[in-house]
């Protein structure tokens, strides 16, 4: 079968892969990256567990070409977190709030909220549900993880008030 | 790992378009949240595809000479109903696209796709019926201009010859100056479903506010493909605004449709929709134009 390189931009370092040109970006990101919060879930892009951010908008890495990734900037749950491993604020709220059940869907949420807790404005909480209507989560009713995000993003815009 | 066969990259639309005389058989992929889809369901596995995906002459939206909107095939969802030329002159359009499915859906589906695949459920072709889109198709022998009016030939058929690419979406002037729209979409959930009925309407009024001075509708899913109905536009026009004239509106567009009971509803059920949304869109449509029933 036919292979590729793909040179991107993932979690912040330059990478190159050898792919076969059938791969999706999440059997890259999975298979080449070693990134395994970006799940196979349904992988038909109904259920949001494999969202990763390219370019900084949230994709499912499921229905999207790995050579399509050719030249672009991806983040993954993985490189939200700081070089020593602390989790980032959204994380650790999902944690806090309940927001995490069994877990699988927690990566995808946490992915597809990132462009409303880095808004200028607040969200109201059906804005949030907009923002999410992406992803399913099986477990925990999504008011939980609502929580998680409003909270994230309250807490966000005061830090940013208060410099 | 997706079941297909040959991957083809063209890096510009002259290459794209050689390859579509080459390969005939193979699909054009735009944004794949269609076909990829179906590989992995396995109805199209072992296909051959060519990634137009890459093509970034064929993404963007702009404002032409001529006053038409230009809407370039692979602009996503997400652009067209952020885009401030879209929301000045048409922002029906983007209310019609920002109901498709998630935002990640709307990140990577594209316009183009949408009407492509020729599903009469596409949310964005019955905005582009009832604005009377003009399609730019290309092939290695020049560009032909076709009304999408005469797009849809059946079910998941449109009229693309092999060879052939779609390059652009014309919103003409005297489909949108002055012309004020409402899209309704019907459907069982609020997000990530396929609609069971929606209908488009925009309409133009007289000086005064006092009369419809045009009429244009349209619907997804009332036949088998996105139909416009001409015997509603036809009683409205030259009407005056008031209660009848929404009965005459819902009852053209009666006379128009061809629904089929399917398992998301029935035809009765599908009738109805056509009635009451023609109706609520033709009003939502006429109080932005500025108009008042029986005002
Ligand atoms: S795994 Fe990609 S959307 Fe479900
Ligand atoms: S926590 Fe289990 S699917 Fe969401």
């Amino acid at each position: 079968m036919a292979s590729r390189t793909v040179t991107c931009t993932i979690n912040g370092s330059k990478k190159e892969y050898v792919i076969d040109v059938r791969s999706s970006l999440s059997d890259m990101l999975r298979g080449k990256g070693g990134l395994d919060s970006v799940k196979h879930g349904c992988d038909v892009g109904e259920c949001g567990a494999c969202t990763v951010l390219i370019d900084g908008q949230p994709f499912n890495s499921c229905i999207y070409l790995a050579v399509w990734a050719e030249g672009k900037t991806i983040l993954t749950l993985e490189g939200l977190s700081d070089k020593k491993g602390t989790i980032s604020d959204i994380q650790q709220a999902f944690i806090d709030e309940g927001a995490v059940q069994c877990g699988f869907c927690t990566p995808g949420f946490i992915m597809a909220s990132i462009p409303i807790i880095t808004k200028e404005e607040p969200a109201s909480r059906d804005e949030i549900r907009k923002q999410v209507a992406g992803n399913l989560c099986r477990c925990t009713g999504y008011d939980k993880i609502i929580n998680a995000i409003e909270k994230t993003q309250h807490k966000r815009i005061e830090e940013k008030m208060a410099k | 790992m997706y079941n297909f066969k040959n991957l083809y990259e063209p890096t510009s639309v002259l290459e794209a378009l050689k390859l579509r005389k080459e390969h005939p058989e193979a699909l054009v992929l735009a944004g794949g949240s269609d076909i990829l889809i179906k590989i992995r369901e396995g109805k199209l596995a072992g296909c051959d595809l060519i990634s137009i995906y890459a093509l970034d002459e064929l993404r963007g939206i702009c404002l032409e000479d001529d006053g038409s909107l230009l809407i370039r095939p692979l602009a996503s969802f997400t652009d067209v109903t952020m885009h401030p030329l879209i929301k000045k002159y048409i922002p029906v359009l983007g209310e019609a696209v920002e109901q498709i499915g998630g935002p990640q859906i709307r990140n990577i589906g594209t316009i183009g796709g949408n009407i492509c695949n020729g599903v009469t459920s596409a949310d964005s072709a019955a905005t582009f019926k009832a604005y009377d889109a003009v399609l730019e198709i290309a092939s290695l022998d020049g560009t032909r201009i076709l009304p999408y009016a005469e797009f849809n030939i059946k079910p998941g058929l449109v009229d693309l010859q092999p060879g052939e690419i779609l390059t652009g979406i014309r919103i003409p002037q005297t489909s949108w100056e002055n012309t004020y729209g409402c899209f309704i979409k019907y459907a069982m959930r609020r997000a990530m479903d396929i609609a069971t009925l929606s209908c488009s309407a925009n309409v133009r009024l007289t000086k005064d506010k006092k009369k419809i001075e045009r009429l244009r509708i349209a619907y997804s899913v009332a036949a088998p493909t996105p139909i416009r109905s001409h015997t509603a536009e036809k009683s409205a026009n030259d009407h005056v605004i008031n209660e009848e004239l929404l009965n005459k509106v819902a009852e053209g567009a009666l006379a128009d449709v061809m629904p089929r009971t399917s398992w998301r509803a029935s035809k009765e059920f599908r009738l109805h929709l056509v009635e009451e949304l023609s109706r609520r869109a033709t009003r939502k449509a006429i109080e932005r134009a500025g108009g008042k029933i029986n005002g």
